[in-house]
């Protein structure tokens, strides 16, 4: 009746999980409390859960984004802990299969859960506003792709008290991965996850390839998008180009496990290094999905503070656009180790080595965009400053495994580690943040505590060296990756040093906490009234903060790159039009959370094998898509009298602060 | 394309911040078809990685049988262009045509299906199933990946003769027949490459 599942799926006997889960069961009951005594539940579902708003979806994005940031950072802190505590003898507290679960799920939950979710969250936000349109191309499709990523990290933490999650690591390489050898729900847990979390993101970066496409401003030409977006669209040409990859070589996988087949296994005639060429050639792309959008943030940021235009816009744009090509030249260089002998493996090393060039291109950009300049110490510019450096450091280490023959002495061991904690903490993690702050104000409409926020960027970046510097040499000493324990004494005092940086980092978030409890305090004291606290270049300031739910009253009319510049400098910014026209919108549809709560369901049944239960989850899916499709009422038109009195009060506001 | 699915809007002064429009919906279909695109590739290079992967067992030469295969893909084929004539039905305005040209469409797709869920069920009774080596493994993950395709088309096509008959060539229907044309064609050119790489290739 319920397939594999049973009791012993909990895991009563791991003191550890039960505390955790005890933990989160309290917590969640107190925000069910707390959200049900002062009577928010309809709020949430008509306002946000439903909404099909993209700024709001882009808040839920980064919400679930921090959310998993601070369940993939105590897998961290737990690592490391073991690692400090596991030296000489000693065993220490985390026994090798949960051990082996926790280093799976925090490669997991940080690249497709945290990483991914906090992109998307500041694209579903920015994008439109920056190209001055009122929603994306497919609002409810949007709000599906959102409630997907939801079931998707939903499953990833149910693993945590009903059966199991992966120890294959976050790659999930055959043969390891397949039944043999992994016979528990590990492996399709994070199988399922992955393939309904790559669904909604796949659907994403369709959505706004039209969008961007379809629905920029008038006058808005291709060379004239902010570069935010365009690095943004060239993530979703990857997306695009990358996640069927995924998808295949996952669902291959699971046809091993679930039905024999024979394609990475032992036997049979399978080869798992197919598996592991699919995997990279969707694994090398993503991390530069993770990564473009983030560099455009600091485009954004170095401009904005610097009160210049950026350096170079159109080598920035086809610097990217390089980056997206040769993102899927270089597939290999993960697995030189391999054997596809000199040649082979001198093309993937060259390769590598030369996408050093387009990023290279930017980091000049940057610094050519700061000199006379006149740039502002705000937070937003100290990520970007600490990334400069970071990034240089973590680009350098990169060119230097691209090296076949230096790879083959480091593949596996720690340096690697630190180099690509290197690229994505101190790349895509620094970027979003410097987004997070940068665009905070534009979302909520009051600013962030300074201090704090600077006070977060200095522990974070101290704790990243601390942290990973130490792991860079233990590399070299010939420490590998994922032990459980250690017994050479000279690694010891190294291993330590990384757990004072995990630390380090650990009250950089608690800062981060704190900064937003301290600024939802002091909200009217940080308000930002014009809508425009950092005289922004781009059109997302030129509308209030928070931005009403058109966007828009009149669309835009773009003559420049820096849209918003060129209208204060013309003195159109703020101009009331003569009259206001009906804004055409989209309903709010309750569909995309129907729909992804029965993908949830069938992806539960099919990890535990209920099949009648997946089938009901399958036809659910069905269902639920056609009642919306054959929903005629899914748009209304807002009139002008109601954008008049949402107008006048934004302008109202900004006169009176003059 | 775009001109005949919605006409009404072209005119609109407003045109471009309409959500769903028929050519945003057409464009986001086609990069959909592109991704699948992708996952085809994926199933191709994965089966010209294991084909020779036999494990001692059968290979392609031993099982397949041409002849069976060309009548399938003649069933496919000539449902392409019957739904091309669906199309021009529908651009017209001739709703019966739509729906009589769709049905046809439907039970040329039906027999493909149906001609391939014989195929396999025939090599499984056989012993040849995917779980017998790497090769049947990537063969009947390809082709069957085709077919689960064609199938979820059928069903498509199914409910896009329901909604033409109870509300007409409404504009949303013919954006959603656009899509349809575009995966059903689409299917038909995988298939070809499936009976180039697999069958012909295969049989050699």
């Amino acid at each position: 009746m319920f397939g594999k599942l049973s009791l012993d799926a909990i895991p009563f006997h791991e003191p550890i999980i039960m505390v955790t889960l005890a933990g989160v069961g309290v917590v969640g009951l107190a925000l069910i409390a707390a959200i049900t005594r002062f009577g928010k539940w309809g709020y949430l579902w008509k306002e946000w859960f439903t909404s099909v708003d993209h700024k709001r979806i882009g808040v839920m994005y980064i919400i679930v984004a921090l959310v998993m940031l601070l369940r993939g950072f105590a897998d961290a802190l737990m690592m490391r802990t073991q690692l400090a505590l596991a030296t000489n003898g000693h065993l220490g507290v985390l026994p090798p299969e949960h051990y082996d679960q926790i280093f799976t799920a925090h490669g997991v939950i940080m690249i497709i859960f945290m990483a991914m979710p906090f992109m998307t969250g500041l694209m579903n936000i920015v994008v439109p506003l920056q190209i001055g349109a009122r929603d994306v191309a497919f609002p409810f499709l949007n709000s599906l792709s959102f409630w997907l990523l939801v079931a998707a990290a939903a499953l990833v933490n149910v693993s945590l008290g009903v059966g199991e999650f992966a120890r294959t690591g976050w790659v999930a390489y055959p043969p390891l991965a397949e039944l043999a050898y992994s016979p528990g729900v590990g492996v399709d847990y994070y199988t399922w996850a992955l393939q309904i979390a790559g669904v909604g993101t796949t659907l994403t970066a369709i959505n706004f390839l039209v969008t961007v496409i379809k629905m920029r401003a008038p006058g808005m030409k291709w060379m004239q998008m902010p570069i935010f977006t365009w690095t943004c669209t060239w993530a979703n040409v990857l997306i695009v180009a990358s996640f069927p990859i995924l998808t295949g070589a996952l669902a291959l996988l699971s046809l091993d496990r679930y039905m024999d087949f024979h394609f990475f296994t032992n036997d049979g005639g399978g080869n798992a290094m197919m598996y592991i060429n699919l995997f990279w050639a969707w694994g090398h792309p993503e991390v530069y999905i993770l990564v473009l959008p983030a560099f455009g943030v600091f485009s954004e940021v170095i401009s904005t503070f610097t009160g210049k235009r950026l350096f170079g816009y159109a080598s920035m744009v086809w610097a990217s656009g390089a980056i997206t090509v040769l993102s899927f030249l270089v597939w290999l260089h993960h697995f030189f180790t391999m054997g596809s002998g000199a040649n082979v493996n001198a093309f993937f090393g060259i390769a590598t080595m030369i996408i050093a060039v387009p990023t290279g291109v930017k980091l000049f950009n940057w610094l050519f965009t700061i000199y006379r300049g006149r740039l502002h110490f705000t937070a937003p510019v100290m990520w970007t400053l600490g990334f400069m450096v970071t990034f240089s450091i973590g680009g350098m280490t990169g060119v230097l495994m691209s090296v076949p023959g230096a790879d083959f002495v480091l593949h596996n061991s720690l340096f690697l580690i630190a180099h690509f904690h290197n690229t994505i903490i101190g790349g895509a993690v620094f970027g979003y943040l410097a987004g997070f702050s940068f665009w905070f104000p534009k979302a909520f409409g009051f600013k962030l505590n300074e201090k704090l926020g600077k006070a977060a960027f200095w522990f974070w970046q101290s704790g990243f060296y601390f942290a990973f510097v130490p792991l860079y040499i233990l590399g070299f000493m010939g420490m590998t990756r994922r032990l459980n324990h250690t017994n050479n004494p000279d690694w010891t005092p190294w291993l330590y040093l990384a757990c004072v940086g995990a630390v380090l980092i650990l009250l950089g978030i608690a800062c981060q906490l704190l900064q937003l409890y301290v600024s939802l305090r002091d909200r009217e004291k940080n308000e930002d009234v014009s809508g425009d606290p950092w005289n922004g270049h781009t059109l997302e300031w030129s509308t209030s903060s928070p931005p009403p739910f058109y966007n828009f009253a009149t669309l835009p009319v773009v003559h420049d790159i820096d849209a918003f510049t060129d209208m204060k400098e013309k003195g159109i910014a703020y101009a009331r039009p003569a009259c206001y026209e009906p804004i055409h919108m989209p309903k709010n549809t309750s569909a995309g959370i129907f729909i992804a709560a029965f993908v949830g369901v069938a992806g539960f049944a099919a990890i535990w094998h209920i099949w009648w239960l997946a089938v009901i989850g399958l036809i659910g899916v069905v269902a639920s898509f056609l009642v919306r499709a054959y929903d005629d009422d899914v748009d209304y038109y807002v009139q002008p009298d109601e954008i008049e009195r949402i107008e006048s009060a934004h302008l109202k506001k900004i006169a009176k602060q003059a | 394309m775009s001109t005949h699915v919605n006409p009404a809007h072209s005119a609109h002064a407003h045109g471009h911040e309409h959500h769903d429009s028929g050519s945003s919906t057409v464009l986001g279909f086609w990069l959909y078809l592109m991704t699948d695109c992708i996952l085809f590739a994926t199933a191709f290079a994965t089966y010209s990685v294991l084909f020779q992967n036999t494990a001692g067992g059968i290979a392609g030469k031993d099982i397949f049988e041409l002849k069976y295969v060309l009548v399938e893909t003649f069933a496919l084929l000539l449902s392409s262009i019957t739904y091309g004539f669906a199309m021009i039905c529908a651009h017209k305005g001739n709703k019966a045509g739509v729906i009589g040209f769709l049905l046809v469409t439907f039970l040329f797709g039906a027999l493909f299906i149906g001609m391939e869920v014989n195929e396999f069920h025939h090599l499984i009774v056989e012993g040849h199933g995917p779980n017998a080596s790497a090769f049947l493994s990537a063969f009947f993950a390809l082709v069957g990946l085709h077919g689960l395709h064609v199938t979820a088309g059928l069903l498509w096509m199914a409910v896009l003769m329901l909604e033409t008959r109870k509300r007409g060539l409404q504009p949303r229907t013919l954006t959603r027949l656009s899509c349809l044309s575009l995966f059903w064609h689409f299917l038909d050119i995988v298939w070809i490459c499936v009976f180039t790489v697999v069958y012909l290739m295969g049989a050699m």
